[in-house]
């Protein structure tokens, strides 16, 4: 199609919609933060977050959350068309509250994990991951 | 129902009461997220397994609730304290209905 200014104008609105759109995916793993810890503050240590820096696959991204004395852990990839990515739950016989997993990211974004610890506090870790090709279908 | 759904389980044959083990598993499932589209433009539908339950001689170990976010074929490992001789029972739940289990015995040192 000839590239009229009329043309130039709605690319450049698409743009600035795109644009917007990483910061409603945003919103929504803020809900799902505070319907997680009730509003509570979450405290930086106490959680550990292993996620590596460039993941090449976005299909495949391994991680691991470490809490020690956690009863529950969310993991969040705020980027994702929906954030959630699992809730780890354990029980008395977990010899350490850790997990491993492998998730999938849609692009670059930072990955959340939040726990919930004995005493009723919040922890918050978080890692920015760089991600080649997306893994959610394109 | 998802084809060929074939859990695997990695757990020590024995160990000392008290110690801590290393569980691995991991399941073939498609895990369809739900963000898929088909040749003509029709989003494929979502269908996944999600939740994961670690049990022995009846006692939680761990509960995972799994979202589409989890990667196809789900690996989860994590660890497990052992008092006694006993059966760890595994439990994973598809969205369709289906309940996929396995079970491994460890035995004491």
């Amino acid at each position: 199609m000839t590239l009229t200014r009329r043309n130039v104008m709605i690319m450049g609105a698409g743009a600035f919609v795109a644009f917007g759109l990483p910061m409603r995916a945003t919103a929504a793993a803020e809900d799902r933060i505070a319907e997680f810890t009730g509003g509570a503050a979450m405290a930086d240590s106490g959680i550990t977050l292993t996620a590596p820096e460039i993941a090449e696959n976005g299909n495949t991204v391994p991680i691991e959350v470490a809490a020690p004395g956690a009863v529950e852990i969310l993991v969040l990839a705020t980027g994702n068309p929906t954030p959630g990515v699992a809730t780890f739950k354990f029980g008395p016989l977990a010899a350490s509250q850790t997990a491993s997993t492998r998730i999938r990211l849609a692009g670059t974004q930072d990955v959340v994990a939040i726990a919930k610890m004995s005493d009723g506090s919040f922890a918050k870790a978080s890692s920015n991951v760089k991600v080649t090709i997306g893994g959610c279908g394109g | 129902m998802a084809q060929d759904v074939t859990p695997r389980v990695k757990v020590p044959k024995s160990a000392a009461a008290g110690e801590a083990v290393a569980i691995k598993t991991l399941i073939s499932h498609p895990m369809e997220s739900g963000q898929r589209k088909d040749k003509e433009g029709n989003i494929i539908p979502r269908s996944i397994i999600n939740r994961f339950t670690c049990e022995f001689n009846g006692q939680s170990v761990v509960d995972v609730t799994m979202e589409p976010a989890i990667s196809t074929n789900p690996y989860i490992e994590f660890a497990a304290t052992v008092p006694e001789a006993g059966e760890f029972k595994f439990t994973w739940y598809d969205d369709d209905g289906s309940v996929y289990e396995d079970i491994k015995p460890i035995a004491l040192k």
